[in-house]
Protein backbone atom coordinates (compact mmCIF):
# COMPACT_ATOMS: atom_id res chain seq x y z
CA UNK A 1 0.00 0.00 0.00
CA UNK A 2 2.68 2.74 0.94
CA UNK A 3 4.89 1.11 -1.97
CA UNK A 4 1.63 1.99 -3.97
CA UNK A 5 1.13 5.70 -2.48
CA UNK A 6 4.88 6.09 -3.14
CA UNK A 7 4.69 4.92 -6.95
CA UNK A 8 0.94 6.49 -7.62
CA UNK A 9 2.91 9.88 -8.82
CA UNK A 10 5.05 8.21 -11.19
CA UNK A 11 2.91 5.86 -12.54
CA UNK A 12 0.25 8.89 -13.34
CA UNK A 13 2.74 10.66 -14.81
CA UNK A 14 3.85 7.89 -17.43
CA UNK A 15 0.00 7.74 -18.48
CA UNK A 16 0.14 10.89 -18.67
CA UNK A 17 3.33 10.95 -21.18
CA UNK A 18 2.08 8.36 -23.48
CA UNK A 19 -1.42 9.77 -23.11
CA UNK A 20 0.01 13.27 -25.03
CA UNK A 21 2.37 11.23 -27.41
CA UNK A 22 -0.45 9.39 -28.25
CA UNK A 23 -2.83 12.34 -28.65
CA UNK A 24 -0.30 14.32 -30.46
CA UNK A 25 0.19 11.28 -32.74
CA UNK A 26 -3.39 9.86 -33.52
CA UNK A 27 -4.70 13.69 -34.17
CA UNK A 28 -1.09 14.81 -36.37
CA UNK A 29 -1.00 17.77 -34.31
CA UNK A 30 1.76 19.94 -35.49
CA UNK A 31 5.19 19.62 -33.41
CA UNK A 32 5.10 23.98 -33.43
CA UNK A 33 1.58 23.65 -31.80
CA UNK A 34 1.77 20.77 -29.49
CA UNK A 35 5.47 18.77 -29.99
CA UNK A 36 4.86 15.05 -28.77
CA UNK A 37 7.52 14.33 -25.34
CA UNK A 38 9.53 12.26 -27.76
CA UNK A 39 10.27 15.32 -29.72
CA UNK A 40 11.05 17.13 -26.55
CA UNK A 41 13.37 14.82 -25.43
CA UNK A 42 14.93 14.82 -28.68
CA UNK A 43 15.39 18.99 -29.49
CA UNK A 44 16.77 18.51 -24.68
CA UNK A 45 19.64 15.94 -26.54
CA UNK A 46 20.01 17.89 -29.78
CA UNK A 47 21.88 20.92 -28.41
CA UNK A 48 22.78 19.47 -24.89
CA UNK A 49 25.51 22.01 -24.56
CA UNK A 50 23.63 25.10 -24.85
CA UNK A 51 20.55 24.09 -22.72
CA UNK A 52 22.99 22.54 -20.20
CA UNK A 53 24.95 26.04 -19.91
CA UNK A 54 21.74 27.99 -19.61
CA UNK A 55 20.75 25.76 -17.21
CA UNK A 56 23.54 26.67 -15.30
CA UNK A 57 23.70 30.16 -15.98
CA UNK A 58 19.48 30.09 -14.35
CA UNK A 59 20.89 27.92 -11.08
CA UNK A 60 23.85 29.55 -10.03
CA UNK A 61 22.36 33.45 -10.38
CA UNK A 62 18.88 31.74 -8.29
CA UNK A 63 21.28 30.25 -6.19
CA UNK A 64 23.11 33.92 -5.82
CA UNK A 65 19.63 35.59 -5.09
CA UNK A 66 18.59 33.05 -2.74
CA UNK A 67 21.96 32.76 -0.51
CA UNK A 68 21.60 36.80 -0.10
CA UNK A 69 17.70 36.57 0.50
CA UNK A 70 19.10 34.41 2.90
CA UNK A 71 21.64 36.08 4.56
CA UNK A 72 19.60 39.98 4.11
CA UNK A 73 16.29 38.18 5.56
CA UNK A 74 17.87 36.63 8.74
CA UNK A 75 20.20 39.71 9.39
CA UNK A 76 17.24 42.22 8.99
CA UNK A 77 14.74 40.06 11.37
CA UNK A 78 17.33 40.18 14.07
CA UNK A 79 17.51 44.13 13.69
CA UNK A 80 13.70 43.95 14.00
CA UNK A 81 13.32 42.08 16.79
CA UNK A 82 15.90 44.66 18.55
CA UNK A 83 14.66 47.83 18.06
CA UNK A 84 10.76 48.38 17.26
CA UNK A 85 11.44 51.66 16.05
CA UNK A 86 13.12 50.19 13.11
CA UNK A 87 10.52 47.75 12.83
CA UNK A 88 7.65 49.40 12.58
CA UNK A 89 9.84 51.90 10.45
CA UNK A 90 10.91 49.62 7.53
CA UNK A 91 7.80 47.15 7.78
CA UNK A 92 5.57 48.94 5.30
CA UNK A 93 7.98 49.33 3.08
CA UNK A 94 9.35 45.78 2.78
CA UNK A 95 5.58 44.82 2.67
CA UNK A 96 5.39 47.14 -0.65
CA UNK A 97 8.30 45.76 -2.04
CA UNK A 98 6.74 42.36 -1.41
CA UNK A 99 3.15 43.15 -2.63
CA UNK A 100 4.61 44.59 -5.96
CA UNK A 101 3.89 42.54 -9.27
CA UNK A 102 8.08 41.62 -9.38
CA UNK A 103 6.74 41.45 -13.53
CA UNK A 104 6.21 45.17 -12.94
CA UNK A 105 9.13 46.19 -11.24
CA UNK A 106 11.35 43.93 -13.52
CA UNK A 107 11.09 46.78 -16.62
CA UNK A 108 12.44 49.59 -14.07
CA UNK A 109 14.70 47.61 -12.68
CA UNK A 110 16.30 46.38 -16.28
CA UNK A 111 16.58 50.14 -17.07
CA UNK A 112 18.97 50.98 -13.99
CA UNK A 113 20.89 48.44 -14.53
CA UNK A 114 21.40 47.82 -18.17
CA UNK A 115 20.22 45.73 -20.91
CA UNK A 116 23.97 44.60 -20.87
CA UNK A 117 23.59 43.30 -17.61
CA UNK A 118 20.57 41.36 -17.53
CA UNK A 119 22.42 39.12 -14.77
CA UNK A 120 22.27 41.82 -12.60
CA UNK A 121 18.59 42.33 -12.79
CA UNK A 122 18.36 38.88 -12.78
CA UNK A 123 19.59 39.04 -9.24
CA UNK A 124 18.21 41.69 -7.55
CA UNK A 125 14.38 40.79 -9.00
CA UNK A 126 15.44 37.38 -7.93
CA UNK A 127 16.34 38.98 -3.90
CA UNK A 128 13.06 40.55 -4.32
CA UNK A 129 11.02 38.03 -4.58
CA UNK A 130 12.79 35.81 -2.37
CA UNK A 131 13.90 37.87 0.49
CA UNK A 132 9.96 38.76 2.06
CA UNK A 133 9.09 34.62 3.17
CA UNK A 134 12.59 34.45 5.02
CA UNK A 135 12.24 38.23 7.03
CA UNK A 136 8.61 37.49 7.63
CA UNK A 137 8.84 33.91 9.16
CA UNK A 138 12.47 34.54 10.57
CA UNK A 139 10.67 37.32 12.52
CA UNK A 140 7.95 35.45 13.67
CA UNK A 141 10.30 32.55 14.69
CA UNK A 142 12.75 34.94 17.01
CA UNK A 143 9.33 36.32 18.59
CA UNK A 144 7.62 32.98 19.32
CA UNK A 145 10.85 31.87 21.79
CA UNK A 146 9.30 30.38 24.64
CA UNK A 147 8.30 32.49 27.63
CA UNK A 148 9.31 29.96 30.37
CA UNK A 149 12.38 29.66 28.64
CA UNK A 150 13.56 33.36 28.26
CA UNK A 151 12.52 33.75 31.92
CA UNK A 152 15.22 31.27 32.56
CA UNK A 153 17.61 33.01 30.47
CA UNK A 154 16.84 36.36 32.86
CA UNK A 155 17.06 34.15 35.84
CA UNK A 156 20.88 33.53 35.10
CA UNK A 157 21.80 36.46 33.63
CA UNK A 158 22.26 35.75 30.28
CA UNK A 159 23.44 38.29 27.93
CA UNK A 160 21.57 39.52 24.80
CA UNK A 161 23.93 37.94 22.27
CA UNK A 162 23.26 34.17 24.30
CA UNK A 163 19.74 34.93 24.24
CA UNK A 164 19.63 35.38 20.91
CA UNK A 165 22.44 32.42 19.85
CA UNK A 166 20.88 30.05 22.30
CA UNK A 167 17.31 30.45 22.45
CA UNK A 168 16.25 32.93 19.91
CA UNK A 169 17.70 31.53 16.90
CA UNK A 170 17.10 27.92 17.52
CA UNK A 171 13.55 28.65 18.49
CA UNK A 172 13.50 30.64 14.78
CA UNK A 173 14.61 27.76 12.56
CA UNK A 174 11.33 25.88 11.89
CA UNK A 175 9.96 29.09 10.81
CA UNK A 176 13.17 30.10 8.72
CA UNK A 177 13.28 26.75 6.93
CA UNK A 178 9.90 26.81 6.13
CA UNK A 179 10.19 30.40 4.54
CA UNK A 180 13.71 28.88 3.06
CA UNK A 181 10.93 26.39 1.25
CA UNK A 182 9.38 29.65 0.21
CA UNK A 183 11.83 31.55 -1.38
CA UNK A 184 13.69 29.35 -3.21
CA UNK A 185 11.10 28.77 -5.69
CA UNK A 186 10.45 32.26 -5.94
CA UNK A 187 14.12 33.29 -6.53
CA UNK A 188 13.83 30.76 -9.45
CA UNK A 189 11.06 33.22 -10.65
CA UNK A 190 12.35 36.24 -9.89
CA UNK A 191 15.56 34.79 -12.40
CA UNK A 192 13.03 33.73 -14.92
CA UNK A 193 10.75 36.68 -15.01
CA UNK A 194 13.99 39.40 -15.35
CA UNK A 195 15.15 37.25 -18.48
CA UNK A 196 12.02 37.43 -20.11
CA UNK A 197 11.21 41.07 -19.48
CA UNK A 198 14.80 41.83 -21.01
CA UNK A 199 13.81 40.06 -23.97
CA UNK A 200 17.24 39.89 -25.77
CA UNK A 201 20.43 41.86 -25.05
CA UNK A 202 22.46 39.64 -23.01
CA UNK A 203 20.79 37.08 -21.22
CA UNK A 204 21.58 33.16 -21.62
CA UNK A 205 19.55 31.82 -18.82
CA UNK A 206 17.08 28.94 -19.51
CA UNK A 207 14.77 31.85 -19.83
CA UNK A 208 16.19 33.42 -22.91
CA UNK A 209 16.17 29.74 -24.38
CA UNK A 210 12.64 29.87 -24.30
CA UNK A 211 12.22 33.55 -25.60
CA UNK A 212 14.23 32.46 -28.42
CA UNK A 213 12.78 29.51 -29.46
CA UNK A 214 9.47 30.77 -29.17
CA UNK A 215 10.98 33.86 -31.67
CA UNK A 216 11.83 31.12 -33.72
CA UNK A 217 8.61 28.69 -33.38
CA UNK A 218 11.06 26.14 -32.40
CA UNK A 219 7.85 24.61 -29.90
CA UNK A 220 9.60 21.48 -28.84
CA UNK A 221 12.97 23.55 -27.40
CA UNK A 222 10.52 26.01 -25.86
CA UNK A 223 9.54 22.49 -23.94
CA UNK A 224 12.37 21.45 -23.50
CA UNK A 225 13.86 24.42 -21.45
CA UNK A 226 11.27 24.85 -19.69
CA UNK A 227 11.20 20.97 -18.73
CA UNK A 228 14.59 22.04 -17.27
CA UNK A 229 13.24 24.67 -15.50
CA UNK A 230 10.77 22.51 -13.59
CA UNK A 231 13.28 20.51 -13.08
CA UNK A 232 15.49 22.65 -11.79
CA UNK A 233 12.88 23.80 -9.49
CA UNK A 234 11.82 20.72 -7.67
CA UNK A 235 15.69 19.64 -7.47
CA UNK A 236 15.70 23.57 -5.45
CA UNK A 237 12.58 22.40 -3.41
CA UNK A 238 13.50 18.76 -2.81
CA UNK A 239 16.84 19.70 -1.53
CA UNK A 240 15.47 22.58 1.07
CA UNK A 241 12.68 19.36 1.83
CA UNK A 242 16.01 17.35 2.92
CA UNK A 243 17.57 20.24 4.91
CA UNK A 244 14.35 20.89 6.92
CA UNK A 245 13.82 17.20 7.66
CA UNK A 246 17.47 16.38 8.56
CA UNK A 247 17.23 19.60 10.93
CA UNK A 248 13.94 19.07 12.60
CA UNK A 249 13.79 14.93 12.76
CA UNK A 250 15.20 14.72 16.19
CA UNK A 251 13.42 17.78 17.66
CA UNK A 252 10.24 19.14 16.06
CA UNK A 253 7.03 17.71 15.79
CA UNK A 254 6.51 18.67 12.09
CA UNK A 255 8.89 16.45 10.74
CA UNK A 256 9.84 13.83 14.17
CA UNK A 257 8.07 10.86 13.85
CA UNK A 258 7.53 11.01 10.20
CA UNK A 259 7.97 7.52 8.50
CA UNK B 1 14.76 31.98 63.06
CA UNK B 2 14.63 34.69 65.16
CA UNK B 3 17.75 34.88 67.83
CA UNK B 4 18.71 37.74 66.28
CA UNK B 5 20.36 36.53 62.83
CA UNK B 6 18.83 38.10 59.72
CA UNK B 7 16.89 35.32 57.91
CA UNK B 8 17.84 34.18 54.92
CA UNK B 9 15.46 35.61 52.95
CA UNK B 10 13.05 38.69 53.92
CA UNK B 11 9.79 40.01 51.86
CA UNK B 12 9.11 42.90 53.22
CA UNK B 13 5.68 44.04 52.70
CA UNK B 14 6.05 43.30 48.97
CA UNK B 15 3.35 44.73 47.25
CA UNK B 16 2.51 44.26 43.19
CA UNK B 17 0.11 46.34 41.19
CA UNK B 18 0.06 45.79 37.63
CA UNK B 19 -0.30 48.81 35.16
CA UNK B 20 -4.14 47.37 34.27
CA UNK B 21 -4.85 48.05 38.23
CA UNK B 22 -5.06 44.63 39.41
CA UNK B 23 -3.43 44.48 42.79
CA UNK B 24 -1.53 40.77 42.49
CA UNK B 25 0.07 41.19 45.85
CA UNK B 26 -1.10 42.70 49.20
CA UNK B 27 1.94 44.07 51.61
CA UNK B 28 3.05 40.03 51.29
CA UNK B 29 5.79 40.04 54.79
CA UNK B 30 7.85 36.76 55.08
CA UNK B 31 10.77 35.61 56.58
CA UNK B 32 12.88 32.27 55.47
CA UNK B 33 15.31 30.40 57.57
CA UNK B 34 18.08 29.09 55.56
CA UNK B 35 17.52 25.09 55.07
CA UNK B 36 14.30 25.70 55.11
CA UNK B 37 11.37 23.98 53.01
CA UNK B 38 8.21 26.37 52.49
CA UNK B 39 4.99 25.26 51.03
CA UNK B 40 3.13 28.16 49.69
CA UNK B 41 -0.92 26.60 49.40
CA UNK B 42 -3.33 28.33 47.91
CA UNK B 43 -6.06 28.57 45.66
CA UNK B 44 -5.18 29.74 41.19
CA UNK B 45 -5.05 33.54 41.35
CA UNK B 46 -4.03 34.07 44.89
CA UNK B 47 -0.45 35.44 43.69
CA UNK B 48 1.63 32.02 44.80
CA UNK B 49 4.01 31.89 41.79
CA UNK B 50 3.77 36.04 41.72
CA UNK B 51 5.95 35.77 45.23
CA UNK B 52 8.61 33.57 43.60
CA UNK B 53 8.43 35.64 40.55
CA UNK B 54 9.60 38.68 42.95
CA UNK B 55 11.94 36.46 44.55
CA UNK B 56 13.83 34.86 41.61
CA UNK B 57 14.04 38.38 40.38
CA UNK B 58 11.90 38.18 37.58
CA UNK B 59 9.24 41.10 38.47
CA UNK B 60 9.89 43.87 40.45
CA UNK B 61 7.69 44.81 43.62
CA UNK B 62 5.35 48.13 43.04
CA UNK B 63 5.98 48.78 47.10
CA UNK B 64 8.04 46.71 49.82
CA UNK B 65 11.31 44.81 49.42
CA UNK B 66 12.88 41.58 49.33
CA UNK B 67 16.40 41.58 51.44
CA UNK B 68 18.63 38.44 51.27
CA UNK B 69 21.42 38.28 54.14
CA UNK B 70 23.93 37.40 51.14
CA UNK B 71 22.58 38.60 47.98
CA UNK B 72 22.61 35.62 45.60
CA UNK B 73 25.03 35.07 43.24
CA UNK B 74 24.76 34.21 39.78
CA UNK B 75 23.33 30.72 39.47
CA UNK B 76 22.57 30.91 43.31
CA UNK B 77 18.66 30.91 42.80
CA UNK B 78 17.16 27.20 41.00
CA UNK B 79 13.73 27.81 39.51
CA UNK B 80 11.66 25.03 38.27
CA UNK B 81 8.42 25.90 36.47
CA UNK B 82 4.82 24.39 35.90
CA UNK B 83 6.20 23.03 32.69
CA UNK B 84 9.49 20.96 32.12
CA UNK B 85 10.65 24.55 29.84
CA UNK B 86 13.25 22.41 28.35
CA UNK B 87 14.76 23.73 24.77
CA UNK B 88 13.34 20.85 22.76
CA UNK B 89 16.19 21.18 20.27
CA UNK B 90 18.87 20.26 22.32
CA UNK B 91 19.27 16.86 23.83
CA UNK B 92 18.98 16.85 27.67
CA UNK B 93 22.50 16.53 28.68
CA UNK B 94 22.90 19.97 26.90
CA UNK B 95 19.83 21.06 28.42
CA UNK B 96 20.99 20.36 31.99
CA UNK B 97 24.20 21.83 31.43
CA UNK B 98 22.58 25.33 30.05
CA UNK B 99 23.16 27.38 33.62
CA UNK B 100 26.74 26.72 33.40
CA UNK B 101 26.88 27.38 29.88
CA UNK B 102 25.46 30.70 30.33
CA UNK B 103 27.95 31.36 33.12
CA UNK B 104 30.64 30.03 30.90
CA UNK B 105 31.80 27.74 33.49
CA UNK B 106 34.57 25.35 31.97
CA UNK B 107 32.94 22.32 29.50
CA UNK B 108 34.74 19.88 31.16
CA UNK B 109 34.03 20.56 34.78
CA UNK B 110 30.59 21.44 33.67
CA UNK B 111 29.93 17.92 31.86
CA UNK B 112 31.13 16.32 35.28
CA UNK B 113 28.66 17.94 37.38
CA UNK B 114 26.02 17.53 34.69
CA UNK B 115 26.31 13.35 34.34
CA UNK B 116 26.59 13.26 38.40
CA UNK B 117 23.31 15.21 38.39
CA UNK B 118 21.58 13.16 35.93
CA UNK B 119 22.55 10.10 37.82
CA UNK B 120 20.79 11.59 40.86
CA UNK B 121 17.50 12.17 39.01
CA UNK B 122 17.89 9.05 37.75
CA UNK B 123 18.67 9.95 34.16
CA UNK B 124 21.66 8.73 33.24
CA UNK B 125 20.32 6.40 30.55
CA UNK B 126 18.67 9.55 29.00
CA UNK B 127 21.35 12.33 28.69
CA UNK B 128 21.53 11.94 25.07
CA UNK B 129 17.88 12.00 24.31
CA UNK B 130 15.71 14.82 23.16
CA UNK B 131 12.48 16.19 25.70
CA UNK B 132 10.38 14.59 23.15
CA UNK B 133 11.43 11.15 23.58
CA UNK B 134 10.95 11.39 27.85
CA UNK B 135 7.87 11.19 29.70
CA UNK B 136 6.18 14.33 31.45
CA UNK B 137 8.15 12.90 34.91
CA UNK B 138 11.29 12.40 33.47
CA UNK B 139 11.00 15.31 31.67
CA UNK B 140 10.77 17.12 35.16
CA UNK B 141 13.27 15.47 36.05
CA UNK B 142 15.65 16.66 34.03
CA UNK B 143 14.15 20.02 34.54
CA UNK B 144 14.76 19.82 38.49
CA UNK B 145 18.23 18.94 37.58
CA UNK B 146 18.85 21.69 35.30
CA UNK B 147 17.93 24.25 38.82
CA UNK B 148 20.64 22.45 41.15
CA UNK B 149 22.93 22.19 38.57
CA UNK B 150 24.71 25.29 39.91
CA UNK B 151 24.75 24.08 43.52
CA UNK B 152 21.92 26.95 44.09
CA UNK B 153 20.96 27.83 47.89
CA UNK B 154 17.59 28.53 47.04
CA UNK B 155 15.32 25.95 45.19
CA UNK B 156 11.81 28.16 43.75
CA UNK B 157 9.45 25.59 42.56
CA UNK B 158 6.19 26.80 41.15
CA UNK B 159 3.43 23.89 41.02
CA UNK B 160 6.26 21.53 39.30
CA UNK B 161 4.31 18.58 39.22
CA UNK B 162 0.74 19.58 39.19
CA UNK B 163 0.40 18.05 35.37
CA UNK B 164 1.90 14.55 36.51
CA UNK B 165 -0.26 11.43 37.50
CA UNK B 166 -0.36 10.27 41.47
CA UNK B 167 1.99 7.59 41.40
CA UNK B 168 5.00 9.43 39.02
CA UNK B 169 3.87 12.78 41.67
CA UNK B 170 4.24 11.00 44.84
CA UNK B 171 7.57 9.35 43.68
CA UNK B 172 9.01 12.99 42.18
CA UNK B 173 8.30 13.73 46.02
CA UNK B 174 10.47 11.67 47.77
CA UNK B 175 13.05 11.97 45.29
CA UNK B 176 12.90 16.09 45.14
CA UNK B 177 13.27 15.21 49.83
CA UNK B 178 16.03 13.40 48.96
CA UNK B 179 17.96 15.79 47.11
CA UNK B 180 16.81 18.41 49.33
CA UNK B 181 18.12 16.54 52.68
CA UNK B 182 21.31 15.70 50.32
CA UNK B 183 22.41 19.31 48.76
CA UNK B 184 20.91 21.93 51.52
CA UNK B 185 19.79 23.86 49.46
CA UNK B 186 16.49 26.37 51.01
CA UNK B 187 13.01 25.46 49.29
CA UNK B 188 10.06 27.15 48.63
CA UNK B 189 7.50 25.81 46.74
CA UNK B 190 3.85 26.58 45.44
CA UNK B 191 1.24 24.31 45.30
CA UNK B 192 -2.30 23.96 45.38
CA UNK B 193 -2.50 20.45 46.96
CA UNK B 194 -2.55 20.44 50.54
CA UNK B 195 -1.45 17.22 50.81
CA UNK B 196 1.61 17.91 48.86
CA UNK B 197 2.79 20.89 50.79
CA UNK B 198 2.04 19.40 53.97
CA UNK B 199 4.04 16.00 52.73
CA UNK B 200 7.15 18.12 51.78
CA UNK B 201 7.30 21.45 54.15
CA UNK B 202 8.33 22.34 57.33
CA UNK B 203 5.96 25.45 56.97
CA UNK B 204 3.07 25.99 54.77
CA UNK B 205 2.02 29.47 53.94
CA UNK B 206 -1.61 29.33 53.46
CA UNK B 207 -2.69 32.43 50.87
CA UNK B 208 -6.11 34.39 49.80
CA UNK B 209 -6.36 35.15 46.71
CA UNK B 210 -8.10 39.14 45.36
CA UNK B 211 -5.28 40.61 46.38
CA UNK B 212 -3.18 37.62 47.30
CA UNK B 213 -1.94 37.91 50.59
CA UNK B 214 -1.01 35.34 54.02
CA UNK B 215 -3.76 34.28 55.44
CA UNK B 216 -2.36 32.01 57.67
CA UNK B 217 1.70 30.65 58.58
CA UNK B 218 2.09 27.34 59.79
CA UNK B 219 4.96 25.04 61.30
CA UNK B 220 4.17 21.43 60.23
CA UNK B 221 5.89 19.56 62.86
CA UNK B 222 6.35 15.89 61.22
CA UNK B 223 10.05 14.40 61.19
CA UNK B 224 12.40 14.42 58.56
CA UNK B 225 13.10 12.34 56.44
CA UNK B 226 9.62 11.54 55.99
CA UNK B 227 8.78 8.55 53.67
CA UNK B 228 4.98 6.54 52.44
CA UNK B 229 4.44 5.86 55.91
CA UNK B 230 3.56 9.43 56.43
CA UNK B 231 0.50 9.31 54.54
CA UNK B 232 -0.92 7.22 56.81
CA UNK B 233 0.22 8.48 59.83
CA UNK B 234 -2.22 10.30 62.54
CA UNK B 235 0.09 13.41 62.47
CA UNK B 236 -0.15 14.01 58.70
CA UNK B 237 -4.04 13.34 58.85
CA UNK B 238 -4.12 16.04 61.66
CA UNK B 239 -1.78 18.57 59.90
CA UNK B 240 -3.40 18.17 56.38
CA UNK B 241 -6.86 18.92 57.96
CA UNK B 242 -5.29 22.00 59.53
CA UNK B 243 -4.20 23.60 56.44
CA UNK B 244 -7.38 22.77 54.54
CA UNK B 245 -9.08 24.64 57.46
CA UNK B 246 -6.73 27.91 57.03
CA UNK B 247 -7.27 27.06 53.20
CA UNK B 248 -11.24 27.20 53.63
CA UNK B 249 -11.03 30.09 55.77
CA UNK B 250 -9.37 31.83 53.07
CA UNK B 251 -11.33 31.43 50.47
CA UNK B 252 -14.48 32.65 52.84
CA UNK B 253 -12.32 35.74 53.39
CA UNK B 254 -12.45 36.61 49.89
CA UNK B 255 -15.38 38.24 49.75
CA UNK B 256 -14.93 39.94 53.35
CA UNK B 257 -11.87 41.58 51.52
CA UNK B 258 -12.89 42.89 48.07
Amino acid sequence: MTALRRLAPLILGVIFLLGWEGTVRLLAIPAFVLPPPSAVVVALLADPQTLGLSLWFTLTVTLQAFALAVAGGVALAILFTRSPLLASALYPYAVILQVTPVMAIAPIVLVWVGYERVDLAQLILAWIVAFFPILGNTTLGLRSADAGLRDLFRLYGASKWQVLWRLELPSALPYLLAGMKISGGLALIGTVVAEFVAGSGTGQGLAWRIVDASNRLNTPRMFAALSLLSLLGIAIFALLSLIQRLALRRWHDSEAGRP
Amino acid sequence: MGQGAAPFLELQGVTKRYPNGTLALSDISLAVAEGEFVAIVGASGCGKSTILRHVAGLIAPSAGRIRWSAPPAAGGIGMVFQEPTLMPWARIQDNVRLPLDLAKVPRAEADARVSALLAQVGLADFAQAYPRELSGGMKMRASIARALVTRPRLLLMDEPFAALDEITRQKLNDDLLALWRDQRFTAMFVTHSVYEGVYLAGRAIVMAPRPGRIHADLALDLPYPRDEALRTDARYATACRQVSHALAEAMRAEGAAA
